[in-house]
């Protein structure tokens, strides 16, 4: 009975290890293949439109919202230590160091991740992989490393996209709604938001590109070739990047403090 | 005729699964070889191992004078420019019409002018008898016509070997005869060396310069159609004929039907997929 729950963990433990060993090799081919020419400018440019510029209403709205919310519950909270003058440091600062880089990721994970892990199944499934290693062509060079290239480059976008619709958001609620001055809403987040916080954020943004469209693609390269291992594969990618993420996100965050 | 592909002592396994069991056989140039088997065979196995597109565990594939087993990947690459491949599915991009599906590799290995490009595409479809299809999406294809334009892209480049994997498997009666014309065809006018992998027997029959029958990953039997037909050995009779009734047994399991009836239930017994 123990030997049986011993080797039960240890099988899981060898096919964890064993993926993360196969998807680290699967991103070190990946970045290589990136640099080495010729180098696909119009495909990274279809995966900039798809990750990226595709993504960018949900963005927006997902910004709004957030911006408005936090507004209305710092005020909330500031007006009972007579400290409202502060909403807008408050805004501005959990925005872009926290939740512009997390939100806008798992959004992007929701959106881009899941249809990268599918289509990636799908090429699998109907025998697309090799057919392009028939053509000669590197699948991973065809399709992983534009995919991956274009995340890296997205994110911090979507994320600086993300912290200005946010602070408008909060600006809406705050000034306009709730009568804060508007000078001191503004006025006291330039003289809080320090260029640390905006550094922090980039980092963040950046990371979590990789890492959305690093699982993403390797959990749709590694989908059984079935229509159920595909439809596991994307579940699968939205799960473990949406974890990852928060994970990731605590581990930067505490190095950067 | 010189020799395009030579295949010697190739094994590959798969667990306890033997696929090639120390394989020895020749791919004649300008010919139309056909590898026949029944579903589990090997034949598919047979087919990755002479594209390169898997390691054998031990054995040689020499393609145009170079064993693909030892290549590097680029020269790997380099040899692939002279093979074409009509998957089963066909394996169009199905982000792409069409015409680009067939441009592809020409886009991806050459510097031809677009309006070159447009003119290869046009003869290959023409080829194909599917001219004016160059706008459509794969989705709104046929089997047969999803097939035919697998094949233009797989010829685009002029290759000198084709490789088809079951070409005309889930199709109907008319279409199987489109493509087994095509194949006879594009070996004749363009001098093509044809490897296809079947389970067709009278299609094959049809279009076949030499047969290569496998079961489990054995070649039984080897020649031409009329010595394949005249086979005095029974499992090749037995293919051919498509009997029930012979030494290829239709169950596959290796253990006693009352033993496994008296057991009972035992989970550890079903552990053989």
């Amino acid at each position: 009975m123990t030997l049986d729950v011993a080797a039960a963990v240890g099988r899981v433990t060898l096919t964890w290890v064993q993926m993360l060993g196969r998807s680290g090799v699967f991103l070190c081919l990946a970045v290589f293949q990136a640099f080495v020419p010729p180098l696909r400018t119009s495909r990274l440019i279809r995966e900039l439109e798809i990750i990226g510029s595709n993504s960018f209403l949900i963005v927006l709205v997902t910004a709004l919202f957030t911006g408005m919310v936090l507004a209305l519950q710092g005020y909330y909270t500031l007006t009972q230590f007579g400290a409202e003058a502060l909403l807008g440091s408050a805004v501005a600062l959990s925005i872009i160091r926290e939740l512009g880089p997390v939100l806008c990721a798992l959004m992007v994970t929701g959106r881009a991740g899941s249809a990268m892990a599918a289509q990636i199944g799908i090429m699998k499934i109907t025998d697309q992989f090799p057919a392009l290693e028939m053509m000669a062509i590197d699948p991973v060079k065809y399709v992983i490393s534009p995919k991956i290239i274009a995340g890296i480059i997205s994110l911090p976008l979507l994320t600086a996209f993300f912290d200005v619709v946010g602070i408008m958001g909060g600006y809406l609620v705050g000034v306009q709604l709730l009568g804060v001055n508007q000078g001191a809403y503004f006025g006291k987040m330039i003289a809080s938001v320090t260029f640390a916080d905006i550094y922090g954020g980039v980092i963040k943004s950046l990371s979590f590109g990789l890492l959305i469209t690093w699982i993403s693609c390797f959990m749709g390269f590694m989908a059984r070739p079935t229509t159920e291992g595909v439809s596991q594969a994307t579940t699968r990618a939205v799960v473990v990047t949406s974890v990852s993420i928060l994970v990731v996100d605590y581990i930067l965050t505490s190095l950067l403090l | 005729m010189p020799i395009m592909i030579r295949v010697e002592n190739l094994v590959k396994t798969y667990g306890k699964t033997v696929a090639c069991n120390r394989l020895n056989c020749r791919f004649e140039g300008q010919k139309v070889t056909v590898i026949l088997g029944g579903s589990g065979s090997g034949k598919t196995t047979l087919l990755r191992q002479l594209t390169g597109l898997e390691r054998p565990d031990s054995g040689s594939v020499f393609f145009d004078g170079l064993d693909l087993t030892r290549a590097s990947r680029k020269m790997l690459f380099e040899k692939r420019k002279k093979m074409g491949m009509l998957f089963q599915g066909s394996a169009l991009f199905n982000d792409l019409n069409v015409f680009e599906n067939i441009a592809f590799p020409l886009r991806e290995h050459t510097k031809i002018a677009d309006s070159v490009i447009k003119n290869i595409v046009t003869m290959k479809l023409e080829m194909v008898g599917l001219r004016g299809t160059e706008h459509l999406m794969p989705s709104q294809l046929s089997g047969g016509m999803m097939k035919r334009v697998g094949l233009a892209r797989a010829i685009v480049m002029d290759p000198k070997v084709i490789f088809y994997d079951e070409p005309t498997s889930g199709l109907d009666p008319i279409s199987t005869g489109v493509i087994g014309k095509l194949i006879r065809d594009l070996n004749t006018k363009l001098d093509i060396t044809s490897v296809v992998v079947s389970h067709d027997i009278a299609a094959s029959f049809r279009i076949a310069d030499k047969i290569i029958i496998l079961f489990y990953g054995e070649i039984i039997a080897q020649g031409s159609v009329d010595e394949i037909e005249n086979s005095t050995d029974e499992r090749v009779r037995q293919f051919v004929t498509g009997s029930p009734e012979g030494p290829i047994p239709f169950a596959r399991t290796d253990t006693s039907y009352l033993d496994a009836l008296l057991d009972g239930p035992d989970d550890k017994k079903g552990d053989h997929l």
